[in-house]
């Protein structure tokens, strides 16, 4: 069945480009002496001198192939294998979109969630407004506007970094305003909230600015020691709720020993560090964190195992992007990059020296700096779907009547709405990521041009500016075939974690 | 709702449930959808926006109506058009340093630090050789309007169509249609766009608008489906095959009213799906060519110059998100009217008034 959608979908493809294209509108005008015979070669080489949808078979051959072991989507116009221009490209386009796509899930996920635990709070409108503005973004002008505001005016910035104290008032305010929005409460909480989270960003940044933080910047012991402390209390707080107190020793004691494992760990990341050595890490500090775990307590083992677990994951995070950061300096005054480190523009920068791109963190680096802006972009544009999506799921579950069960057993309101609530309100999500991550291959064309990165959506151009038959299609059966079986996987994904449909079926 | 006052806690569920019919009792179907509509307030000041838009984008520069040599060109109110060409005009306008065409647009009140609130003879400013940029922006919404309406409009139709069709019929004829619709689901609109756009875009916008709209109407065939699915085993439809009805009299006298709902609102999400695929193919220039003008056009145009005149760059991309916007907001307050679960959002006041 997969098999005959695909094979039909390229039918329709393959006649919609051979119809709409014509390789030969390009010597209408030519004054060439040869022009007869060049005409002559090209007809012969496309062989447009058969009708598309018999050529559609010789296509179609090719790409059978696969059955017996012979795949083969012909050449582009250049001669090179498709295959090979394909196996090139798709790397690209997932480093491009990978990140960004989990951001936006991550993000938009916990915000809906947040914005239906509030419905109707001023919190929800405006999240709500937020994601309806978002929605309705053009990617190429939102890329426009962060090329200007986060590229370059942050490199101006950075030859000379002041910031005004209204900037440090606003901005402190503004995420002040945001952290008392999520945490919610009566009205004194929220205020207390409000001036907490002020009074902390306004501290944070004049330190950071009298610190010289911005053109030298590293987290430290101690910003690696407060991130784990707040990863903590978030995972105590959603697994445990933060009156037990084997949860608190849990998180806690994890978060101490990650800090105490930050001088050690170092030993694992110098210059000609690779990527075994980020696995090393990350396995050192996971299995400290389940060792801690399961020590806590033999009663509720897994949830406290659980507890150090995640604590332990997340924090591992800001221990490498502090050995990431503390290459920025050198970084920034290199001659490749000449104090402007965000680019507008490309995938890396050509001019680094073989020293420096065979160094594991400055290549990192570099690669990460080029994809702050497409990330940012990407994140924004698919965030509101998120979010709009898991406000419904979860208010949807809140409806239910087993809901309505838990609160009458006098379950605490964490447990309901982390329990009961969220797990529930997630299944369906299950299909929609699937299809997300299939659909990425495909869809970040416009993203790509405009960034200027060499994924698919580069091949695809190229291949319908330059009437490139083979190329179009292998892009093209790509994007549906990846379509095609995501939708499959996505069917039995939702078997395995909803019993529900399988009894019913 | 204040005059009754329930003394204990049991009353306020029933107060509550008794306000909510209250409001809905003797009015029909249709009352109860446009009043909760019109009491959706975002939604009721989108389509305000959205109406004065169109009105002021299709009378202003005047319009073609028809194809080639036969058409009637319905005049405009404004002095400019997209080809004429005034550079006295932009060189009396200079702001930021000896930059030309600036916008001539002044809300800046005489009491803060204006002249006052104007608009001068280029309110958007013109672009680098004089053309007057509020034209210029006009027809880009022209256009862009244009293909939203056609794209949707067809979507609409092809995919109601199928969608019933399959629905109602089921069995085999389900089977063949629904496969034909995955056919077309698997081929991203951006790709199928970008052919269709290569071919037709130098055609004008209507051909563009006509060939996209073939190719969006999967999503809602989809839901019109599912809609009829259920809406097949209900009584009321036995109750009209009793009655000897034919298949055509129950598919549109009586289930396709009761789809309606959802058509509307998976139609609204159309159009705004289809302004930002339009202005995207106009953007990568697989969309409206040049000499004709599109908002995304415009954009990818003027890109450049952010930095000398920035105005070339935000009008027309503030008149996209604020078409797509109103369409989006739209949508979500007939979703809410559509929906017969919604409880009706009782304000935190109203809440309060019913406790006293």
């Amino acid at each position: 069945m997969m098999l005959v959608i695909v094979f039909g979908a390229s039918f329709l493809a393959y006649n919609l480009q051979a119809y709409s294209s014509n390789p030969l509108s390009g010597f209408a005008e030519s004054t060439a002496v040869n022009k007869e015979f060049l005409m002559a070669k090209v007809i012969r080489d496309l062989q447009l001198d058969v009708p598309p949808p018999i050529r559609y078979f010789s296509w179609l051959r090719g790409a059978l192939g696969f059955l017996w072991g012979d795949f083969d989507l012909g050449l582009n116009r250049e001669d090179i294998p498709v295959i090979e221009l394909l196996a090139q490209a798709i790397p690209v386009t997932i480093k491009l979109v990978i990140s960004a796509t989990i951001l936006a899930i991550v993000l938009g996920i916990s915000v809906g969630m947040i914005t239906a635990i509030r419905q109707y709070s001023r919190f929800d409108y405006v999240m709500t407004f937020i994601s309806f503005l978002l929605f309705s973004l053009p990617i190429f002008w939102v890329a426009v506007l962060l090329k200007e505001f986060m590229a370059i005016r942050f490199n101006d910035f950075l030859v000379n970094p002041q910031i005004s104290t209204l900037t440090i008032i606003i901005a402190s305010l503004f995420l002040g305003l945001v952290l008392a929005g999520f945490a919610g409460g009566t009205r004194l909480q929220f205020f207390l909230v409000l001036a907490g989270g002020a009074v902390f960003t306004a501290v944070t940044v004049t330190f950071m600015e009298f610190s010289n933080w911005f053109l030298e910047p590293s987290l430290g012991i101690f910003g690696v020691s407060f991130l784990a402390l707040c990863n903590a209390a978030i995972v105590i707080l959603l697994i445990s709720g933060l009156e037990s107190k084997k949860g608190r020793i849990a998180g806690l004691g994890t978060a101490v020993a990650i800090t105490a494992l930050y001088y050690p760990l170092q030993l694992l990341m110098s210059a000609d560090a690779s990527f075994i050595n980020v696995v090393a890490i990350f396995s050192i500090t996971i299995s400290t964190g389940l060792a801690i775990g399961y020590a806590v307590s033999p009663i509720d083992r897994r949830v406290y195992t659980r507890i150090g677990l995640f604590t332990a994951f997340l924090s591992t995070f800001p221990l490498i992007i502090d050995r990431y950061l503390r290459e920025f300096s050198d970084y920034l005054v290199s001659d490749a990059v000449n104090g402007r480190p965000v680019p507008t523009i490309g995938q890396a920068k050509d001019l680094l020296t073989t020293k420096q791109s065979e160094n594991f963190w400055i290549a990192g680096l570099d690669t990460a700096l080029h994809l702050i802006l497409p990330t940012i972009a990407l994140t924004l544009i698919s965030f509101a779907g998120y979010v709009r999506f898991a406000r419904g799921s979860l208010l949807e579950v809140l409806n239910m009547d087993y809901i309505r069960t838990a609160r009458a057993k006098g379950l605490t309101e964490r447990t309901v709405i982390v329990r009961h609530g969220m797990r529930n309100a997630l299944l369906p999500l299950t299909t929609i990521l699937v299809n997300d991550f299939a659909g990425l291959l495909g869809g970040a064309i416009i993203t790509e041009g405009v960034f200027g990165w060499k994924g698919m959506g580069q091949l695809f151009n190229d291949a319908i500016r330059g009437y490139d038959m083979n190329l179009f299609m292998g892009v093209f059966v790509l994007g549906a075939f990846l379509t095609v079986i995501a939708n499959l996987v996505a069917d039995l994904l939702y078997g395995v974690v909803d019993p529900r449909i399988r009894i019913r079926k | 709702m204040s005059e009754k006052k329930p003394s204990i806690q049991a009353d306020l569920k029933e107060n509550e449930v008794r306000n909510v019919n209250r409001e809905t009792l003797g009015l029909s179907q249709r009352q109860i959808v446009v009043r909760r509509f019109v009491s959706h307030k975002a939604a009721m000041a989108s389509l305000i926006t959205l109406i004065g838009i169109v009105i002021t984008v299709f009378t202003a520069t005047g319009f073609r109506l028809g194809f080639g040599s036969f058409g009637v060109t319905i005049p405009g109110w404004w002095p400019f058009s997209i080809t004429d060409i005034d550079p006295e005009g932009a060189m009396a306008s200079v702001c930021n340093g000896g930059v030309t065409g600036c916008p001539t647009l002044d809300l800046k009140p005489s009491f803060i630090d204006g002249d006052g609130i104007q608009f001068g003879m280029h309110p958007f400013g013109t672009d680098i050789i004089g053309t007057d940029y509020f034209a210029l922006v006009v027809r880009g919404a022209q256009q862009s309007l244009m293909v939203m309406v056609i794209v949707s409009f067809l979507g609409i139709i092809v995919g109601t169509i199928l969608g019933a069709i399959a629905g109602f019929f089921g069995g085999i004829v389900d089977a063949v249609l629904m496969r034909i619709t995955d056919m077309f689901l698997v081929t991203p609109v951006i790709l199928i766009g970008a052919v269709i756009g290569f071919k037709f875009g130098n055609l004008g916008v209507v051909p563009l608008a006509l060939m996209l709209g073939f190719f969006s109407w999967m999503g809602l065939a989809r839901f019109v489906r599912t809609e009829f699915l259920t809406l097949r085993e209900r009584e009321f439809v036995d109750a009209a095959r009793v009655a000897g009805a034919s298949n055509r009299r129950v598919i549109f006298k009586h289930i396709l009213p009761n789809a309606m709902g959802i058509i509307i609102v998976v139609g609204t999400l159309l159009m705004s799906s289809a302004i930002l695929i339009e202005t995207g193919l106009s953007y990568l220039g697989f969309g409206i060519k040049p000499p004709d003008v599109s908002l995304g056009l415009l954009i990818s145009e003027y890109q450049g110059t952010f930095n000398i005149s920035p105005w070339l760059f935000w009008w027309p991309g503030a008149l996209i998100v604020a078409i797509a916007l109103c369409v989006n907001f739209i949508g979500d307050g007939l979703r809410d009217a559509f929906d017969p679960r919604q409880e009706r959002n009782i304000s935190r006041k109203e809440r309060s008034n019913a406790r006293k």
